[in-house]
């Protein structure tokens, strides 16, 4: 019972905190949407970190190394410090500017502005917003399977613990509270907050789980020694080709509405500098968890369960309740950034174009913006209760088709030549294939010729992007040159 | 070789040095509790955060600090 106290008086903080956020709240769409370009460099940091690590990176990457090894790690974390990296400074920067002085709010905005193509935009709306809701669904999952792990076998909820259903259904209230309130300077805020939170109880966590294994040395020693090394669980052609899975980022909609509510271009030097660091200091906790859980539970217990089981072996329930809400803050601070740019989407995308936005006063962009929120977060609660994936396998498909439509992005901002039709022929391409590869996976984790099915589409994508732009008509150059200024050329 | 060179050159370096296959089936644990392939990548994330370190001081785009003037106010 004390767990779920201390959950419930950690969601009450935060709906406290989102109360003192909205304060700030200028009660203007463009404040809901985009905190009017007002976030700083230590929030940009917190909220761009928060918002990428999600359900996957603390219940995912535990589970996935207890079934993989240490593996794990090399796979996605230390590439995502490369690469993420790479693509805020790459493409981050060059789409806050163009938002900053075109006044975009989603990706659609800037693409269908960039190609003077009406039909790119509906084309590509559609799959952002298919890609982005199985990325909710694992949090939402990730929630209820931690909560249920957690209380599980304890005199206040018998045998099975709080039903998953639930917590989920309480977070989807929780998170649509504050950002109904707040919008994404809310977000932002409580991003920061449960980025903290979960960090230092993650650290916490670490350490007593490790002491309740007899130590980190025992711990270690104690654990299936072939998760200690990679032979035999990941190839190298595996290993090498998980590379493309981090370009996602450079096309996920939630994180480019994030770039948008930068202050300054200055504001992302912080989190290029440090989100290398700040993953490695929730990754590697993780990844250890779940070889240490091979010593303890054996290697046949269900891999999305395992954080939630080992929080839960801790004796102390002011510490379980403790570690099990820093476990929600991560996820949390994934979800509220994710349905609030699906409410966007829906609102800027569909209904203000319907309607002509000028026909909308800013209250009336407001409610339908909240109510679209809504919308999307009862949607996906419902979705969750008939999902049963793998949390890993599902986020990981997840990305594949976002990484497939980075070189839309990367071609976009740096390649003149790129046409409509060549991007058009990249999002098909890449919806194809994806589509493809996805209903041929066995449902574990595919590869083919040994490597990600994400090297397939990204490549696919590609050629078709350059093939079609280059036997197409270019773009004209009035419109060029309003994205690629004079000055640009002369450097 | 002018700075955005040597910064392309260190991050194909960087992105060769990920796959540490020489510590593939390597066991050996360092500190008495961290796995060594564990290890170097946890180091591997370091050098990286110094790589951007580097690179927002050597190549910050200034274009970009255009923009923030022709948006203040």
């Amino acid at each position: 019972m004390i767990v779920v106290v201390i959950i419930v008086i950690y969601l009450a903080l935060l709906l406290v905190l989102g109360g003192l956020s909205s304060r700030r709240f200028r009660n203007t769409s463009d404040d809901f949407f985009l905190a009017s370009r007002s976030i700083g460099p230590f929030l940009l940091v917190m909220s761009l970190f928060g918002t990428t690590m999600t359900a996957f990176a603390l219940v995912g990457s535990t589970g996935k190394a207890y079934e993989q090894g240490i593996g794990v790690y090399g796979l996605m974390a230390s590439w995502s410090g490369l690469i993420h990296s790479a693509v805020f400074f790459l493409v981050g920067i060059k789409l806050w500017a163009l938002g900053k002085r075109y006044g975009y709010v989603t990706q659609t905005q800037y693409f269908r502005d960039r190609f003077g193509n009406e039909m790119l935009g509906r084309l590509l709306f559609p799959i952002l917003v298919a890609l982005v809701v199985p990325y909710l669904l694992i949090g939402l999952m990730a929630a209820g399977v931690t909560v249920e792990k957690v209380t599980a076998k304890t005199e206040a909820f018998g045998p099975d613990g709080v039903p998953g259903w639930i917590t989920a259904g309480v977070i989807c209230l929780v998170v649509y509270t504050y950002v109904f309130f707040g919008g994404l300077r809310a977000a932002a805020w409580a991003n920061a907050f449960q980025t903290i939170v979960f960090l230092v109880v993650g650290l916490i966590a670490f350490f007593l789980i490790a002491d309740s294994l007899g130590g980190v040395e025992a711990a270690t020693a104690k654990a299936e020694p072939t998760r200690l090394i990679r032979e035999g669980s990941i190839s190298r052609l595996h290993f090498t080709s998980y590379l493309f899975i981090p370009l996602s980022v450079g096309m996920f909609p939630h994180l480019f509405q994030h770039w948008l509510t930068a202050r300054s271009a200055r504001t992302f030097k912080a989190p290029v500098v440090l989100h290398p660091v700040l993953i490695m200091l929730v990754w590697v906790p993780c990844i250890l968890i779940g070889v240490w859980a091979t010593g303890a539970l054996g290697t046949s217990k269900p891999p999305n369960a395992i954080l939630g089981i080992m929080v839960g072996r801790l004796q102390d329930p002011y510490i379980s309740g403790l570690v099990t809400a820093g476990i929600l803050a991560a996820i949390m601070s994934s979800l509220d950034s994710q349905f609030l740019c699906l409410g966007t989407m829906f609102s800027q995308d569909v209904i203000f174009r319907m309607k002509g936005s000028d026909q909308l006063t800013d209250s009336q962009k407001l409610f339908r913006a909240r109510l679209f929120v809504g919308g999307v977060i009862l949607c996906t609660y419902l979705l969750s209760l008939v999902t049963t994936k793998s949390i890993f396998d599902l986020a990981v498909w997840c990305f594949s088709g976002f990484a497939g439509l980075f070189p839309l992005v990367l071609a976009s901002l740096y390649w003149k030549r790129t046409t409509a039709a060549g991007a058009i022929a990249s999002i098909c391409t890449t919806a194809a294939v994806w589509l493809i590869l996805f209903l041929q996976s066995p449902g574990k984790e595919t590869l083919i010729l040994g490597m990600m099915p994400v090297v397939f589409i990204v490549l696919a994508s590609t050629v078709s992007l350059i093939v079609v732009s280059l036997g197409t008509k270019p773009v004209d150059s009035q419109r060029l040159q309003r994205f690629f200024p004079m000055k640009d050329e002369s450097k | 070789m002018g700075s955005k060179g040597w910064i392309l050159l260190v991050g194909i370096l960087l992105a060769i040095l990920h796959q540490d296959f020489w510590l593939w089936d390597d066991g050996s644990v360092l500190f008495g509790f961290l796995p060594i392939g564990l290890g170097y990548h946890a180091a591997y994330s370091i050098v990286v955060a110094l790589y951007w370190w580097w690179v927002v001081r050597a190549v910050w785009p200034a274009d970009s600090e255009t923009s923030d003037d022709e948006a203040a106010p």
